[in-house]
């Protein structure tokens, strides 16, 4: 069933003449274009776009799809990104036009079926993090980690303290030192030790009256919970700083521990990851943060407020940093991310969390006679297994397993991060798979580690592409098709 | 309910291969003292059933679009979103995938981010895109990162007032701890001067944005102040709307180094603000200075045509603090809606549309300024938005008219002080002569009685 077609590009499908989109006749007697601007704003011609019929462009884009992996077809154990089940409930709910079609500058008294939800939002966000206060507006995770660094630095400000760093453990997420750069701060390595763990020593040869924020994944990059946290957060706060959780990983520990309980003073969600807003091949996001009271009056504005009975959005705020986007958050997904919740309620949560370290430590257990995992025996809701040997005795790297898998119909781990770990292979099975999935994902990771490394090297054999030249691909890059 | 497949069987084999005796023992990482001791305070579970009662509920309390004729625009439209849009966008091969790191299992998110790509070229007459960025607020801010990035040494950023109140007030934010200085230009007549530019400018000056239509819906002279910028050395920033682009100079022929925009027009719901879609071009020479993901074609080990993301060495996972950007998700999904969008109107669909937008726009304005006290408040040649002068106040008209079946229009008062009795109102090719009509009677019948006792 091989379809030729899904591989032109829509501009090689264009026959002038076609087109989908057909609009009515003007029902008002006013002049064309011409007549009512000035001639040189005009553009003469149209935009040089491509010109389809319906069933082309849908023929097209459906076959498109076809060539992606997703949730919806694959097992898809992509460390770090919780590609946990989307349930199409949310589908439904989010489109109803009463949240489809709100426009955001519509007057609050219009809208308190909205203001409601989001208002109760921050509440839930609020309770889980056992922070005080919740913004909603930013857009996603690195938007919220640079939110809440603007809101530190508008703290420190305030109180007239100068702080310019923010430490960071080697095991973060790159978007950490890219948003204490943006900030406005110096971004500085804080060492992991032997465990996987924050080097204390090294944490407080580092500490000092620049520090502005510590930034924390817990659990780490590494699957790892730190169980040192409350000394950590304990020295920070000793020297003046404020404890910033990345909550990259809130999944491992939803109604088991909260940020606010281990000494975090503010957090990001990742709301399309732990509350399950479909990653629609990179994005929509949402990433709100939850803070302590003292931060609260430095949030961006507006805030949902109740008053009685009515819903409010709150703009006088007179400490705030401002805005971190237009309107009012990523609205669309902070609805599948409450509709996610109300279905689990307090039970269901703390079944995501354990499922999902089950399913992590079940999934390590299996593999790890035939895999170095350098952190210990147990993990959190991932873990991450490393190539190395295999590729020293073998020559089989991290990315020929992780090409190898597409061909048993399983997505690749996430590989090469962190970067801490050599030939790193991190995986996070979630907790809305079933004991026969990870089995058979076990089983072609103990086949594919036996395999011969040419045919490896090779690999995928069964995807419609295989190894793209991505070196080619940077050193000229074509980013638009040209006629 | 949790979406958990585990049975309580299942979860006994489970913790014999690991060799725990229970699920609390995987926890024994986190120390007893930091554990919640109490279930966390959240509402009761709903099944699907209560869950759709509540959400459908809820949502008809708000008086969406669907239930009172909308004129609100500010940067989000009532547009018109063909089925082909949703149903494209619905395939959960697209929705439910991550980002296309593995590329052999990516093809056609890959594939439709660079037809999106070679659309936004298309549309806007600049030589490179990125797959997106959040929405139109942060797409100008980002805009100025990338400006520093090009010229280090500069610090000025000059902003004409007339653009999104809230697109200025996110850019203040992202600048507050960085070496540039904002400045805001006044357009104290709905547009900014270009002999006020001329002035303004001087060797120090970084970047000048601008929006064209702007926040007041008038048209900027962008040939003029883009040669301006252009002669002092600046780069020229402009923020553009999609949909305008059907009939107006696109950015690329006027002099624009970065453009950049809201994309929810092209296809995307208003849904109270977000998720929308933050679109940026920019000219070739600044391709490694452009923030976010890039879709690159190139060859497979066969030789095949393909595509992959590209140029990564700006990003944040390779660069970390030395990156273009902190920006990770963007908005994909929100990408592929705005390619298969512009791709369903086709070059002809476009400047229908834009033209429908336009006459109907200018049907309403000389509706409206039929009402004894009403004006166009700027003498400007405008798009789809404009701005009048009301005889009196703003607020409680508002709700007066909403009652009546209308959003009739932002009172732009509340960002501009010296505008307290205008309104903005914006009319996309959905509206219809009867409702125009309509509100003109509802505006009319407002103020008639007033102006008579006065």
């Amino acid at each position: 069933m091989q379809n030729q077609q899904a591989t032109e590009l829509l501009f090689e499908l264009s026959h002038p003449g076609r087109r989908t989109h057909r609009l009515p006749e003007c029902d008002v007697p006013v002049a064309d274009a011409g007549s009512l601007l000035p001639a040189n704003v005009l553009a003469g011609e149209p935009p040089p776009l491509p010109e389809l019929g319906e069933i082309d462009l849908i023929r097209h884009f459906v076959n498109l799809s076809a060539r992606n992996m997703c949730i919806d077809t694959n097992f898809y154990p992509l460390g770090s990104c919780t590609m946990k089940y989307n349930p199409k409930r949310h589908e439904r709910l989010a489109a109803l036009p009463g949240w489809a079609n709100l426009h955001p500058l519509q007057s609050d008294d219009s809208c308190q079926g909205m203001l409601h939800i989001l208002w109760e939002m921050q509440n839930i966000l609020a309770e889980i993090a056992g922070l005080d206060a919740v913004s909603l507006q930013p857009a996603a995770g690195a938007q919220g980690e640079l939110t809440a660094l603007l809101v530190a630095a508008a703290y420190f400000r305030d109180r007239r303290e100068n702080r310019s760093r923010v430490l960071i453990p080697d095991s973060a997420h790159g978007t950490n030192p890219a948003s204490a750069a943006i900030a406005g701060f110096e971004a500085v390595s804080v060492k992991s030790n032997g465990k996987g763990l924050v080097d204390l020593e090294d944490l407080k040869a580092k500490l000092d009256n620049r520090t502005a924020v510590f930034m924390i994944t817990n659990p780490n990059t590494l699957g790892l919970f730190d169980g040192q946290i409350a000394e950590i957060t304990r020295l920070v706060h000793q020297h003046g700083g404020l404890v910033y959780l990345d909550g990259a990983n809130m999944n491992a520990i939803l109604g088991v521990t909260r940020p606010g309980d281990f000494g975090a003073d503010m957090m990001h969600y990742n709301v399309h990851k732990t509350f399950t807003g479909p990653h629609g091949a990179g994005g929509p996001g949402s990433g709100p943060i939850a803070v302590r009271s003292v931060l609260a009056p430095f949030l961006p504005a507006p805030i949902v407020v109740k008053e009685g009975s009515q819903f409010r959005l709150d703009y006088e705020r007179p400490k705030s940093i401002g805005r971190v986007r237009s309107f009012n958050g990523n609205i669309g997904i902070l609805l599948r991310g409450y509709c996610y919740i109300r279905t689990l309620g307090p039970d269901g949560l703390r079944e995501v969390t354990e499922n999902a370290v089950l399913n992590a430590n079940y999934l390590l257990a299996c593999i790890k006679h035939a895999y170095e995992v350098r952190h210990g025996d147990r993990c959190m809701h991932e873990f991450v297994a490393s190539a190395q040997q295999l590729k020293r005795m073998r020559k089989i790297s991290a990315m020929d397993i992780a090409k190898r898998l597409l061909d048993f119909g399983f997505h690749a781990p996430t590989v090469y991060f962190p970067l801490v770990v050599p030939e790193a292979i991190m995986v996070e099975p979630t907790e809305t798979e079933s004991k026969e999935t990870l089995d058979a994902f076990a089983a072609a990771l103990l086949q594919i580690q036996k395999e011969d490394a040419e045919f490896l090297h090779d690999a995928p054999h069964t995807m419609p592409i295989s190894r793209p030249d991505e070196v080619k691909a940077a050193k000229e890059p074509i980013l638009r098709w040209k006629p | 309910m949790s979406y958990v497949l585990n049975t309580g069987p299942d979860q006994k084999a489970m913790l014999d291969k690991i060799g725990a005796r229970s699920l609390e023992e995987l926890f024994a990482f986190i120390p007893p003292e930091l554990r919640l001791k109490r279930p966390v305070q959240v509402p009761a579970a709903l099944c699907e059933i209560e869950l759709q009662q509540h959400m459908s509920e809820l949502a008809k309390v708000n008086r969406s679009a669907d239930d009172a004729v909308c004129f609100l625009g500010g940067g989000s439209y009532d547009h018109f979103i063909p089925a082909v849009v949703d149903a494209i966008a619905g395939r959960s091969e697209f929705y439910t995938a991550y980002t296309p790191y593995q590329a052999e299992a990516s093809q056609g998110s890959l594939q439709a981010f660079f037809e999106y790509q070679t659309l936004i070229c298309q549309l806007t007459g600049m030589d490179v895109a990125n797959a997106s960025l959040y929405d139109g607020g942060s797409a100008v801010a980002e805009s100025v990162l990338m400006a520093l990035s090009i010229n280090p040494k500069r610090t000025k950023v000059l902003v004409a007032e007339s653009v999104h109140p809230e697109y200025r007030q996110t850019l203040t934010t992202y600048q507050k701890n960085l070496s540039t200085q904002p400045v805001t230009l006044p357009t104290p007549d709905g547009f900014l001067d270009p002999d006020a530019l001329k002035k303004a400018m001087d060797d120090d000056t970084l970047c000048v944005i601008v929006q064209h239509p702007n926040f007041f819906g008038c048209l900027e002279d962008v040939e003029q102040l883009a040669k301006i910028c252009h002669e002092r050395g600046g780069l020229f920033i402009v923020s553009f709307d999609p949909i305008s682009l059907g009939i107006l100079k696109r950015p690329g022929q006027y002099g624009a180094d970065i453009a950049v925009a809201e994309g929810q027009s092209l296809g995307n719901p208003m849904v109270y603000g977000g998720p929308y879609l933050g679109i940026m071009a920019c000219r070739e020479e600044f391709v490694r200075k452009i923030p976010g993901r890039l879709v690159g074609q190139t060859t497979d080990r066969n030789g095949k045509r393909c595509w992959v993301l590209t140029l990564q060495t700006r990003e944040q996972h390779i660069r970390r603090e030395k990156a273009t950007s902190n920006i990770c998700t963007n908005q994909g999904l929100f990408a592929l809606r705005a390619a298969a969008y512009m791709a369903a109107l086709g070059p002809q669909g476009l400047k229908e549309t834009a033209s429908l937008c336009l006459r109907k726009a200018h049907y309403l304005a000389e509706q409206l300024q039929q009402i004894p006290g009403v004006s166009l408040r700027f003498r400007r040649p405008f798009f789809k938005e404009f701005t009048i002068q009301l005889p009196g106040g703003v607020p409680g008209m508002l709700t007066r008219i909403l009652q009546k079946g209308y959003h009739a229009g932002l009172h732009l008062g509340r960002w501009y002080p010296s505008l307290g009795n205008c309104l903005s109102l914006a009319v996309t090719e959905k509206r219809t002569r009867q409702e125009m009509d309509g509100l003109a009677t509802a505006l009319t019948a407002e103020w008639k009685g007033k102006i008579i006792a006065e």
